[in-house]
């Protein structure tokens, strides 16, 4: 008895504690890591804040982890880079709101020898046919992130399943870009990565890879921001994730995009809303 | 690199960086309260268990000691489950906020607290009483004398489960979600540091957290000699 008295005091200590700090218009946003890792939300936010004294409070996890917060109510508004299953969500009404607003595009990186000589190829489908076929080493994220939705992509369109347990060659290590990229470095291996990690990797790290194929319209990567649907989650700030989203895509928040560099110069994302009107 | 990393380290704590002093105060208010509850659970059990000599003592005991070993991206999962809005206390709205962290660390404290205080109290604790009571104290005097006896070890569970909340970094990356100037605290920002690539950074981090943690028991051990001394 005197031990349940003690944790309902306990309990009211705590939020009492913590009571202060939930003030002020605040919405949460669920991203992903690659984003938050290329320093972006620390540029853009406080601009957005500036205009709008709204704050949005960050959650960076994979793409797949992202999505599901916004279909249980944990967040307010997602961005993230997997528009096939971003249209499907809000066609079952989870989300709503969507707008294609920046991209950038995933590169195939590898051992700077290029063991499995992709580098002349034409198409990703073709890569990744080579890679297989020559068992040459490859990292999979193996997280359901964005990333990793493409990669599956491909090889469904190559019609191959590398199958983790069985090959060899085929390594899913479940973690997050910039790991995945180190193992890949470690391993001699390919690995398919967004170029912005690449970029932001590559000055930092001495690693023994390089970008080996790029420019195909298969490995465009399109980002989109979409609000919770307030009709499924009635406490969801849809108001305010609105206006971010309208500022996100509106001529100054385009513009802001398009000047992000991350800190080692490289522009990251290219701003691609349709404007209204 | 380790050699600039302990460079960092020191840059960032003489500079008096702001938003360093602000996850390490969050870290310090989080592991404090935490701490703080569950050492009043933790004791509280044990003295329930002491208190009243049931059957099921010994089952008790066990679960206790295994949930010391609780992974905490379990606690995590499950509490997120449990504090996300389409969850049985999603109205609460605690999901990443501060508070919802230290729920976490209470969970993965409070067996540390029992297991080692009930150990401390059991090993000594019989004779203890048995004296009291032949003194003519009642039951709750005992249980006194039992605690005033065992109190060098009752703060070693205390210590000990404080390393385990300082170090913590699965559980409240889930239920915190490691948002700037919100949630973040040393733990996360250093697995987030080590995932932007920021080695030093990150290595910088863990060295303070060490020195806090390092300053921290020495407090404690000073109060432990205090008492003896007495």
């Amino acid at each position: 008895m005197i031990a349940i008295l003690k944790i309902i005091t306990a309990i009211g200590l705590l939020t009492f504690c913590f009571s202060s700090t939930s003030s002020a218009e605040t919405i949460r946003c669920a991203s992903t890591t690659s984003t938050q890792n290329s320093g972006f939300f620390e540029y853009i936010l406080p601009l957005f804040e500036q205009d709008t004294s709204i704050k949005v409070h960050v959650i960076a996890v994979g793409t797949g982890a992202a999505l599901a917060l916004g279909k249980h109510g944990d967040v307010d508004v997602v961005i993230v880079h997997d528009k096939d299953s971003e249209l499907k969500l809000v066609q079952n009404g989870f989300f709503i709101g969507r707008h294609d607003f920046m991209f950038n595009d995933f590169v195939i990186i590898g051992p700077q020898t290029d063991p499995a000589e992709v580098s002349g190829q034409k198409t990703a489908v073709e890569v990744m046919k080579i890679i297989y076929s020559k068992k040459a080493a490859f990292v999979s994220r193996g997280d359901d992130s964005g990333t990793h939705r493409k990669e599956m992509n491909i090889w469904k369109n190559a019609s191959l399943t590398p199958d983790a347990k069985l090959d060899k060659w085929y390594m899913s290590v479940g973690q997050g870009m910039s790991k995945t990229i180190r193992i890949a470095a470690e391993k001699d291996a390919y690995t398919i990565t967004d170029r912005g990690t690449w970029l932001a990797m590559k000055d930092k790290e001495n690693l023994s890879l390089k970008i080996l194929f790029e420019g195909d319209p298969s490995l465009f990567n399109q980002y989109g921001v979409m609000a919770v649907n307030p009709v499924k989650h009635k406490h969801a700030k849809f108001a305010l994730a609105a206006k971010f989203i309208r500022w996100l895509t509106s001529v100054k928040g385009q513009k802001a995009i398009g000047n992000f560099e991350n800190s080692h110069g490289n522009s990251l994302f290219i701003p691609n809303a349709q404007q209204e009107g | 690199m380790l050699q600039q990393a302990f460079s960092k380290a020191f840059t960032l704590i003489l500079g008096i960086d702001q938003s360093l002093f602000e996850i390490v105060f969050l870290s310090l208010k989080v592991s404090g309260l935490a701490l703080l509850i569950a050492t009043i659970i933790g004791f509280a059990i044990t003295i329930i268990l002491e208190l009243f000599k049931s059957p099921f003592k010994g089952i008790t005991v066990t679960i206790i000691n295994t949930f010391t070993g609780l992974p905490p991206v379990v606690v995590g999962l499950g509490l997120y489950i449990i504090l996300s809005r389409s969850g049985p206390l999603g109205f609460l709205s605690l999901l990443y906020s501060p508070a919802a962290m230290v729920i976490a660390q209470v969970i993965l404290a409070v067996p540390i607290v029992a297991s080692v205080s009930h150990a401390a109290v059991s090993s000594t604790g019989n004779s203890v009483r048995q004296t009291a009571l032949c003194l003519g104290a009642t039951r709750f005097q005992a249980i006194s004398a039992v605690l005033l006896d065992a109190r060098y070890s009752l703060m070693a569970s205390v210590i000990n489960a404080f390393g385990r909340v300082m170090a913590e970094v699965g559980a409240v990356l889930i239920v915190g979600g490691n948002i700037a100037h919100y949630t973040r605290v040393m733990t996360t920002a250093i697995a987030m540091e080590t995932d932007r690539g920021d080695f030093e950074l990150a290595i910088a981090l863990g060295i303070i957290l060490l020195a806090l943690s390092f300053c921290i028991n020495l407090f404690f051990y000073s109060m432990q000699r205090k008492g003896a001394k007495r």
